[in-house]
């Protein structure tokens, strides 16, 4: 018997773990997977919990549900993997001995890096959306909400869907409106980039839809310190917000296992090949998801077309064929723009996201950087397909794993994204 | 894209003003460069960062963040602030005869 073993089940792991146990045999294969938590939370629903449109049961369900017969599921810290053994070292006081690995760690906010973080108004005044526990205290903090600052702010760069700050800040805005509090409140949107977002055309588009909702920007901010008793960020160029609300989005990092077993880069993220998924550790090493240091975004959508490909390729590796399914680093991302609309991006390594239709030319019915009620309401029906089929790694009609460039108005000169 | 010269050289820059043949790069280019910015000399210390930035591009071919710079580098934030006033990472990286970073996705 051989094992193949995958560490964390979140959205990659889970989907990994229903592709494998379809591809190899029961006689021939194990399958573990670990996770230290039992629960599955469905991360997109944070966005939404602050503002009452999805509760607590909307984004949480048992892990067990959607981990298939055949797996060997196991609640357990992973301590540290040895790639010289093929041994992961579990917190449990096991291990376990594997032929082929597959990260999908993930990654998570780090309370750590910023100054002040943890201060007296931590979880008073400063509150993440990132975390569970973080989305649930920012939804009691926003009940008695009278008016004021109120600041977001993203610590540094890359973090997992890039586009969820914003998301919030057009959620703020529509929200507030509606509760008769948007005039008694300013909001400002403090980033580390120089625009809205890390890609040129979009982050026009974004940034003037920031502008027409009166939302005020202070770009190329590198935050040094959250000033708890003054209740300011401070710039490491000295440069000072005041809030009397943060919504901060801490420094993503991946997960302490990553660096205990000496792996990772300097945000614990996993060298990997871009193309195949095979990690630059280890020929036996896969890993795929938030725990990869791939130059796509980190996002739900990315793993499941990463899903896709790497299930070729281990296959591959274990028939010691070449390695030929390549990912293009296909990005898929709903963005709320608030007033129940939304924008869809649509994006790969090569080509950053520009207007058009989606999945069909001219037709969409998504309409691609624009706004529209269809948007928004693809996004809410992702909660549906995240748990009844993207989990269970069922395929999505239409969208492939390779980006189409079909119904894309792409600019003559596309300015290539790295 | 346009053209100057500095240090006697004649220079091909990209639309955010740096260097698009880094062969054309040397140690007096960089000192002009510096200038442009606002930096009247670089010392001992701004070297260190300007090595590091060349020696991490071979190998990744991509200009360091500053997470990088700090943990990889063991160059504090601090002192980027204070060696490449405004903005350390784009300003090293034009003086250094980079492309501009590009921020990750
Ligand atoms: C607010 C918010 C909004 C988002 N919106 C969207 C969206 O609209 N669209 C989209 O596509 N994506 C969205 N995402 C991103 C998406 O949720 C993630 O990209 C996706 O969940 C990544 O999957 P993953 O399996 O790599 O990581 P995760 O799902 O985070 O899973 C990692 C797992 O590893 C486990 N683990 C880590 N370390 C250890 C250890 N040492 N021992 C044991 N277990 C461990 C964790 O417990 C976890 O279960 C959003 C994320 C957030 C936070």
């Amino acid at each position: 018997m051989k094992t193949l073993a995958i560490l964390g089940a979140g959205t990659a792991g889970t989907m990994m773990a229903n592709h494998m146990r379809r591809k190899l045999k029961v006689e021939e294969w194990t399958i573990v997977i670990v996770d230290q938590n039992p629960d599955h939370y469905y991360q997109p629903g944070y966005l939404f919990m602050p503002f009452g449109i999805y509760g607590e049961r909307d984004v949480v369900k048992p892990k067990q549900k959607f981990i298939p017969r055949g797996v060997e599921y196991r609640i357990c810290a992973i301590d540290r993997i040895d790639p010289e053994a093929n041994r992961v070292v579990l917190g449990c006081g096991n291990s376990i001995d594997y032929d082929v690995l597959i990260i999908a760690t993930g990654t998570d906010i780090s309370l750590e890096e910023t100054e002040g973080q943890r201060g007296s108004d931590w979880q008073k005044h400063v509150f993440d959306f990132y975390t569970f526990d973080g989305a649930r205290k920012l939804t009691e903090r926003l009940k008695d909400w009278k008016g004021g600052n109120l600041v977001v702010n993203i610590a540094e760069m890359p973090i997992k869907c890039p586009v969820a700050p914003l998301e919030f800040t057009f959620l703020a805005d529509w929200w507030l409106g509606k509760k008769g509090l948007r005039d008694k409140t300013k909001i400002t949107y403090v980033t580390p980039l120089s625009g809205a977002f890390t890609k040129p055309v979009a982050s026009r588009i974004l940034d003037h839809l920031l502008e027409e909702k009166g939302i005020e920007v202070v770009s190329d901010f590198s935050i040094g310190e959250i000033n708890n008793e003054e209740h300011k960020i401070v710039s490491w160029d000295e440069r000072e917000v005041g809030y009397d609300l943060l919504v901060s989005i801490p420094t993503n990092m991946g997960s302490a296992a990553i660096e205990r077993s000496g792996i990772g880069d300097e945000l614990n993220y996993v060298p990997t090949d871009k193309h195949t998924l095979q990690s630059k550790v280890k020929d036996n090493i896969f890993v795929l998801g938030d725990a990869t240091d791939l130059p796509t975004s980190k996002a739900g959508s990315v793993a499941h077309f990463e899903a896709e490909v790497l299930t070729e390729n281990i296959l591959s590796y274990i028939d010691e064929r070449e390695l030929e399914a390549s990912f293009d680093g296909h990005a898929n991302c709903f963005i709320e723009s608030g007033h129940g609309k939304g924008f869809l991006l649509d994006f790969n390594y090569e080509l950053e996201p520009v207007p058009g239709h989606f999945p069909i030319p001219k037709v969409g019915p998504f309409k691609l950087l624009g706004e529209s009620r269809i948007n928004h309401l693809g996004k809410l029906a992702f909660k549906y397909v995240y748990w009844h089929a993207l989990l269970r790694a069922i395929p999505l009609p239409m969208v492939s794993h390779k980006m189409t460039r079909a119904g894309k108005q792409i600019p003559e000169v596309s300015p290539v994204a790295v | 894209m346009s053209q100057v010269t500095l240090a006697g050289v004649e220079l091909q820059l990209d639309e955010n003003g740096n260097l698009i043949d880094r062969s054309q790069w040397n140690r007096e280019v960089a000192a002009e460069l510096a200038k442009e910015e606002g930096i009247d000399a670089l010392t001992e210390e701004h070297w260190k960062v300007l090595d590091f930035i060349a020696k991490d591009y071979a190998e990744k071919e991509a200009v360091p963040g500053m997470r990088r710079m700090n943990k990889v580098g063991g160059i504090p934030t601090k002192d980027l602030y204070r060696l490449f006033p405004g903005g350390p990472i784009k300003k090293a990286a034009r003086i250094g005869g980079f492309p501009k970073p590009v921020s990750c996705v």
